[in-house]
């Protein structure tokens, strides 16, 4: 199967979809003379010209607009935010019009749309270009939110946000764009709501997604030397939310713990921790643990981002908390 | 048309009413110079059926604010009266594959676009058989048979979404034009100037028409505008303006004919402010304490009701019992639709109207 990297999985899905269905276009900033401002967009403006991969200018409020307008009548945009940071100016669009005109029209108008581009943490960009932006968008009924964590499932899912009937908040992890796996060359779905478990043990649950993934994956294997064996399950999706897998998981461990890169006030593991220990009661052997980033807004210097953001030390810290060996 | 020869004066606010710190630039005044030039000709055939349209709208108003009154549909409530002939003479120059968004005050606009008024005021009431089943009320009404976009609540974040409309329009070449409406308070926050920038820049077939009432909710136009004159600002995007009076239905027909083929023809959007005045206030809850009786007085003058029935009666050569047979008729129509409103069942679903699962 080809290796390739988690940019180039990102393109491949826009590239195919855009093939299979001419109602598909890419708008944004730089995402066509410059082929993208992470190159995400590489080639598809020569490839599909200029009527469909539109670049705009510094408008994120008109341009996600534009997008629920044409998505309204029928098109299905992909609206590229160059970070999820610039979003913010454009949160009105998102929450008062794409996620809520299906309903506000009692079912007359779908808004068909994938509004993406990278978010979380990156490196030293400081804090407004370095934040996690999940929690606000999974707040909101008639959004989605996809997350992946691995080149795999980023075209799989970015395909089925694509092809969904609703709008979709698709946040690319910044820092994984170079990361590389597996892809196979024949067309799949990964379809949204559905979590997948990464590493299978017994000892204790990890819930991640995006960034932090790779992050308990090599607190994994690092516990695993000294015979802990921890199950990673990354949800994929936020909203649906498979709550299944991941109460499944813990009932089977009976230790959980929740690794998130935005802040931890009203944090999206907070969820999951109310979820888990409402199905979960009987079989918890300690308390939910969750590992944040700290409450502040983003330091620039690299030793301060790095006491922020989550690192593979404190997820072996919880986990050690968790199976009371701390 | 609207000539009114009574000589208007200023209007000077309540004397209770505190004076702004700091006048805004004397250029902006809160009125609005009737214009004089002569009205344009119309057929019988062409005038009855608007005139019926903006006295529809009107009466279907009236019945709404005395249902509001009587605590038969709450919320907010946000009427036209006063403005009709803006929404029926703009979207009389449409076709009916053309797209219409609008603002929170959109009954009439609704209405205009086809929605039937036992559909409005049964959403009004919150029932079943509502335009949209109940889950919008009066700020959200849509329907995609008449391709009405819909009535958006936070004022010019639906001028982008026309601008998306009129781009599907452009990207797929279906010949269609968009007509966004909106108020003059609409024109300084962003939604507006993005929604237009984008529209100029990428030439879609959009309308933007400025409902200048002259007052965003109860703040004055020279306390909001530094530049009275809304058009104006289709200058910075190279973009083609008009700016007239909307009293009269047949002119506002006519001039939003010319931009909107310009739009047809050669994907141009234009920007049109037309002058108007809300008869009652911002809302139901709105008494309409900032404006004096003088001015309201003088712009009942100028209903546009009243201009297109003179019109109908003088120069159309339509009879008194023929306007007669067309007030009946839209009395019967309304009091039907009051009846259907409260009558129908209430409202009983809302989850199936988050998502769209296949």
């Amino acid at each position: 199967m080809p290796v390739i990297s988690y940019r180039e999985a990102l393109n491949h899905a826009i590239r195919e979809e855009m093939e299979r269905d001419e109602r598909v276009f890419l708008m944004g900033e730089e995402v066509g003379y410059y082929q993208g401002a992470y190159k995400v967009s590489q080639g598809l403006l020569q490839r599909f010209s200029e009527r469909r991969v539109i670049d705009a200018p510094i408008a994120e409020m008109g341009f996600a607009g534009v997008g629920i307008g044409a998505a309204m009548v029928g098109l299905r945009p992909i609206i590229e935010f160059m970070t999820f940071n610039f979003s913010l100016v454009a949160i009105d669009q998102i929450v008062n019009n794409a996620a809520k005109i299906y309903q506000m029209s009692a079912g007359q108008f779908t808004i068909p749309m994938v509004f993406r581009g990278p978010g979380g943490p990156a490196v030293q960009v400081a804090s407004q270009h370095s934040q996690a932006l999940e929690s606000f968008y999974s707040h909101v009924p008639g959004l989605k939110v996809a997350m992946p964590s691995t080149p795999y499932d980023a075209k799989g899912l970015l395909k089925s946000a694509v092809r969904d009937e609703n709008p979709v908040i698709f946040i690319e992890g910044e820092t994984l764009y170079n990361t590389t796996g597996e892809v196979p060359e024949d067309e799949y779905l990964v379809p949204l709501g559905q979590a997948e478990v990464k590493r299978q043990g017994q000892h204790v649950t990890l819930v991640a997604w995006s960034s932090m993934v790779p992050v308990c994956m090599a607190a994994a294997e690092k516990l695993a030397e000294d015979g802990i064996e921890a199950e990673v399950v990354d949800p994929r999706t936020l909203r649906p939310l498979d709550e299944a897998t991941i109460t499944a998981s813990v009932q089977k461990t009976g230790r959980c713990v929740i690794v998130e890169v935005g802040w931890p006030m009203c944090g999206y593991g907070a969820e999951i921790a109310y979820r888990v220990q409402r199905e979960c009661l009987d079989s918890l052997d300690a308390p939910i643990e969750r590992v944040t980033s700290d409450d502040v807004p983003m330091p620039y210097a690299i030793n301060l981002e790095r006491e922020v953001i989550p690192q593979v030390g404190e997820v072996i810290a919880a986990v050690e908390k968790v199976l009371y060996l701390d | 048309m609207g000539k009114s020869s009574t000589q208007s004066q200023a209007p000077t606010p309540p004397p209770d009413t505190p004076q702004p710190a700091v006048p805004s630039s004397s250029s902006v005044q809160n009125r609005f110079e009737p214009e004089d030039d002569a009205p344009e000709p119309a057929s019988k055939e062409e005038l009855l059926p608007l005139y019926r349209q903006i006295l529809a709208i009107r009466r279907m108003e009236e019945a709404a604010a005395k249902a509001y009154s009587q605590g038969k549909i709450g919320g907010f409530l946000h009427l036209i009266i006063g403005q009709e002939a803006v929404c029926v003479g703009a979207i009389g120059a449409l076709r009916p594959e053309d797209y219409v968004v609008a603002t929170y005050r959109e009954h009439g606009h609704a209405y205009a676009k086809g929605v039937s008024s036992r559909a409005i005021l049964a959403e009004l009431h919150g029932k079943k058989t509502g335009a949209v089943k109940g889950l919008g009320g009066s700020m959200h009404i849509f329907d995609k048979q008449t391709n009405f976009l819909g009535g958006y609540g936070i004022v010019g974040g639906h001028v982008p979404i026309a601008a998306g409309a009129g781009f599907a329009s452009k990207y797929r070449g279906d010949g269609r034009v968009t007509l966004c409406f909106f108020g003059e308070g609409s024109s300084t926050i962003g939604g507006f100037q993005e929604g237009i920038a984008l529209a100029a820049l990428w030439k879609l077939p959009v309308v933007f028409i400025c409902e200048n009432n002259l007052y965003s909710m109860g703040t004055p136009l020279y306390r909001s505008l530094a530049v009275e004159d809304v058009s104006m600002r289709a200058l910075a995007h190279g973009m083609a303006r008009d700016r007239f009076d909307g009293d009269d239905v047949i002119k506002v027909k006519r001039r939003i004919q010319i931009a909107v083929d310009r739009a047809r023809e050669t994907g141009e959007p234009t920007l049109v402010e037309v002058r108007t005045y809300r008869f009652r206030g911002h809302s139901m809850s709105d008494p309409g304490l900032y404006r004096t009786r003088e001015e309201v007085d003088e712009w009942k003058r100028r209903d546009p009701l009243g201009i297109a029935r003179r019109r109908l009666a003088e120069e159309c050569g339509a009879g008194e019992d023929e306007l007669r047979a067309v007030e009946d008729d839209v009395k019967q129509e309304i009091a039907d639709a009051v009846r259907f409103a409260e009558e129908s069942p209430a409202a009983d679903q809302y989850l199936p109207y988050v998502t769209r699962e296949a």
